[in-house]
């Protein structure tokens, strides 16, 4: 279980109880700028509450409180409202909400805005239909008051309202149905009447993002804006001693040179009215960094720190029965030894953000994931208050957890350079590749080791899980909320909460403190977490002569979701019959409240290994939009597969040793594999999907190996292992 | 001043000419359909075309494409393979974060000029060079050959 969503589930039942109607324009909103990408007559707009704005020429704009980064927020929360609103989807536009966390916070976050743990649609499924039918009754009630008949003998349908042969759009009452009064309770369809829930809506940002026309931050051009390039330290805890801007400031169009520090990074920034002047100034800048606090360690010298931690007692971060016992009496045991590396999110769009400066208060534009955390942090920088920092909602190439920065890294950088130019001018800050992928904030490397014993028949009677690996949480605003007893469960989530019926099962944490910045990345613990559990299940199956299908069955017993998962996927794959010149690898995983199940069918070509097929199948609730569903396995898949495959960060004396796609080499079009996703029918909540696709491929692979080679895979990426694909 | 033949307009920009084409279309024509992901040619997401030819923005210094007939996603549309490839795009569902699609669409559009009705192994070959990290891979291979499809009847109809 995600410690996050455990706490906002808590939260939602408090605070779901009514929905705040109550709309006022944030002051932000009313202004115009690159963050308004439907210009909508709001003067005459009908804006029933915070979600949604239906003008005359018949727009239904659906304000979305999260950020749409490829995860489809754009596509799914429209749809939740125009299924209760009964619009057409013709008619539906979506726009990013501003920074407020009173009326857009994520309901799974108490009062806070912001995207992740594959919550979005999760959190907004009840609010957003709420906002819907809300609208669509006083739609209603215009339209009965105009026609003079009683609002039970008015209809609803694709966006037209009508009574018998009366008929209007929604643009046409719009006016006023704004003079209703907003209804204190609503009355939300019955399942078995949606008509776009269920259905695969097509994507609202589908065109503007196949002709160059969708804004993202790094595409905001404001009027005399400079362009910022930042020199970082060579190490992490470096800190700027000196620098010699006299060559930089001799290269054309650069205007300012000025030293930075946030509580997250320092440096220096070359000011220049482009990107390229800025680049040049930077590469002719020369500076001397004190290191007297800098991380010197290799990836190597972590790893093995990180395998002496492992044979000491850690903290318990689950128990049940008598592990340590129940392994010495085991009349078999086994164990194995998993290694994983830092990871980059390595977002198409590197890290950016631009800042305009006045008055005593800060504007700015970013593809953002976490307005509250970044508001807080700005504002604390600049001496202002939280409400006087605007944040203008742009897309985001891509984030996988990146751009909600614990320590607000990049965008409390970019307002450090604006403070330290005194805001003369608005400020693009513009990181490169390079910057990007050296700046840490890493998935962590972690190290399991793990023990099994078997009973005299080979039933799995002991299970001990020992995780070393740096806290993501600790030294973060969520620390005091998500760290419990010294756990951070984000460290252990699908570890701790391992569905298998096992008697004796002991999970053990180390948290060493590490000088390398580290975040979540997209499935967070899960992302080693499912490997190591899946891969050592493999093999203890291997063992004890036992499918592995079958072994995860038998042991799936309380947890029908899982199994009901794992069940599909093996049935869709053909399991119980094999495949000439064919090996399959099984693993299924619980991330965010969603069970994912895969099955790998792998080929040997020559000395290579080929991936003929991935078969996915998902139990995620309610499938809102089963398109979406299946794009956000397709991707998770590949972005678990890239990391399997040749994901990795190292270090050597503190260095970073990756710089651009060439060391840090990520899938390509050749590379994709066919995958087939079904959907597991759900009448439950919908939960996320964002995330969990990612962690179960990898292990699902590994296994596939396994049958094929009777190799096992030990350390991720499979390339250090010698494991080569075509 | 550089000079450059642009979606068929002949435009000037006051910048050095070791600056790359992208940053010249980007910060001094203020066109950001094209974009930049790596700086070293390795991701493909500021894919233009030169005299018809995919060519890495990012790479290509302005001073290096003058005289030549430069092509962006803004105006790809107006020629027969970028419509089809556009309206595949969308019928597909392509995009999800979409900031790798301005390339891969300019990447798709000059594949179907050169080749038709391209193989999988045709578009492994054209394609391979543009990263997208949301892995909408499947997608756009089914979008190519939508398009080719789409665009290979539109010429039987004019015959």
């Amino acid at each position: 279980m995600n410690p996050i969503l455990n706490l906002s589930r808590r939260e939602f039942l408090k605070t779901s109880g009514g929905l705040a109607l109550g709309f006022h324009l944030p002051q932000s909103w009313a202004q115009s700028g690159p963050g308004r990408t439907v210009s909508t007559d709001l003067a005459n707009a009908f804006s029933p509450n915070a979600f949604i704005s239906i003008s005359p020429d018949n727009t239904v704009t659906v304000i979305v409180k999260h950020l749409e980064m490829g995860q489809g927020t754009y596509t799914g929360l429209p749809t939740l409202v125009a299924e209760e609103l009964d619009a057409d989807w013709s008619q539906i536009r979506a726009e990013g909400a501003p920074a407020d966390a009173k009326q857009y916070n994520n309901l799974f976050w108490g009062e806070a805005q912001g995207t992740g743990g594959s919550t979005a649609l999760a959190n907004s499924y009840e609010q957003l239909r709420k906002a819907g039918a809300a609208a669509r009754a006083m739609l209603v009630a215009a339209a009965a008051e105009r026609w003079q008949v009683p609002v039970s003998e008015i209809k609803v349908s694709r966006g037209i309202v009508f009574s018998k042969n009366r008929r209007a759009t929604f643009g046409e009452l719009a006016a006023d149905a704004a003079k209703q009064p907003v209804p204190a309770d609503v009355k939300l369809k019955d399942p078995k009447d949606f008509v776009l829930i269920g259905k695969p809506a097509a994507r609202t940002d589908a065109r503007a993002k196949s002709n160059g026309s969708a804004i993202f931050t790094q595409d905001v051009r404001l009027p005399g804006m400079l362009t910022a390039v930042v020199l970082h330290p060579p190490r992490f805890g470096a800190k700027l001693k000196s620098f010699d801007a006299a060559t930089a400031k001799q290269i054309k169009g650069v205007e300012q040179v000025v030293a930075f520090s946030t509580p997250a990074t320092n440096g220096v920034a070359i000011l220049a009215k482009d990107y390229w002047s800025a680049k040049k100034g930077r590469d002719a800048l020369t500076a001397e960094w004190d290191e007297s606090a800098a991380f010197r360690l290799g990836s190597s010298d972590i790893m093995n720190e990180y395998k002496n931690l492992a044979t000491t007692p850690g903290l318990s971060a689950r128990k049940e029965g008598d592990a340590d016992a129940a392994l010495r009496d085991a009349a078999k045991t086994l164990e194995a030894a998993y290694e994983f590396p830092y990871l980059a999110h390595a977002s198409m769009e590197p890290m950016n953000c631009v800042v305009k400066l006045d008055g005593g208060g800060c504007e700015i534009w970013n593809g953002e994931q976490f307005q509250t955390v970044d508001q807080a942090v700005v504002a604390k920088l600049l001496g202002l208050d939280a409400g006087q920092v605007s944040i203008h909602q742009l897309y985001a190439g891509g984030s996988f957890g990146r751009r909600a920065n614990p320590k607000s890294d990049f965008v409390l950088e970019a307002v450090a350079i604006a403070k330290a130019t005194n805001g003369a001018a608005p400020v693009k800050l513009v990181w490169g590749r390079e910057d990007d992928m050296r700046a840490g904030f890493y998935r962590p490397m972690y190290y399991h080791t793990l023990k099994a014993g078997l009973d005299a028949q080979g039933n799995l009677v002991a299970w001990k899980h020992v995780i070393v690996g740096q806290s993501i949480l600790t030294g973060t605003p969520f620390e005091a909320m998500l760290v419990k007893d010294g756990i951070d469960g984000t460290s252990v989530e699908g570890a701790a909460n391992l569905p298998y019926a096992i008697p004796n099962l002991a999970v053990e944490l180390h948290s060493p403190k590490i000088g390398v910045p580290v975040q979540w990345w997209r499935s967070v613990g899960s992302s080693h977490t499912a490997f190591a559990t899946e891969c050592f299940l493999d093999e203890i199956a291997r063992e004890a002569k036992k499918d592995p299908f079958e072994l995860r069955r038998s042991l799936l017993g309380k947890h029908p979701r899982h199994r009901t998962a794992l069940e599909l996927a093996a049935q869709k794959a053909g399991w119980a019959n094999s495949k000439k010149g064919v090996s399959r690898g099984i693993a299924v995983h619980e991330s965010f409240n969603t069970v994912v199940a895969q099955v790998v069918e792998l080929s040997r070509k020559q000395s290579s290994l080929s991936i003929e097929r991935v078969i996915c199948a998902v139990d995620c609730g309610v499938a809102v939009n089963p398109n979406i569903i299946a794009m956000q396995m397709e991707s998770g898949i590949g972005f678990g597969l890239s990391a399997a495959l040749a994901g990795a960060i190292t270090l050597k004396e503190g260095i970073v040793e990756q710089s651009n796609f060439h060391d840090y080499p990520v899938l390509r079009m050749n590379q994709m594999p066919k995958i087939e996703v079904f959907i597991v029918p759900s009448k439950e909540k919908p939960t996320g999907v964002g995330e969990p696709g990612t962690p179960v491929i990898a292990p699902a692979l590994a296994n596939a190996i396994l049958a094929m080679q009777g190799k096992s895979i030990r350390a991720l990426p499979m390339s250090s292992q010698g494991v080569t694909f075509v | 001043m550089i000079s450059l033949n642009v979606n068929g307009k002949l435009v000037q920009a006051d910048a050095d000419g070791d600056t790359p084409l992208l940053w010249v279309l980007r910060d001094y024509l203020g066109m950001t359909g094209t974009k930049f992901g790596c700086g070293m040619a390795l991701c493909g997401a500021c894919t233009v075309h030169v005299d018809g030819k995919p060519a890495r923005s990012c790479v290509t210094p302005a001073s290096a494409v003058a005289g030549k007939k430069i092509a962006t996603v803004e105006k790809i549309g107006e020629t027969r393979a970028g419509k089809a490839v556009q309206a595949a795009w969308v019928a597909e569902n392509v995009p999800q974060c979409g900031y790798c699609q301005s390339g891969q669409v300019m990447a798709a559009t000059a594949l179907l000029a050169a080749i038709p009705a391209p193989s999988d192994a045709d578009i492994d070959a054209a394609m391979s060079g543009n990263i997208c990290r949301c892995a909408t891979y499947r997608r756009i291979r089914a979008a190519v050959k939508r398009a080719a499809k789409e665009a290979g009847m539109k010429t039987k109809e004019q015959a």
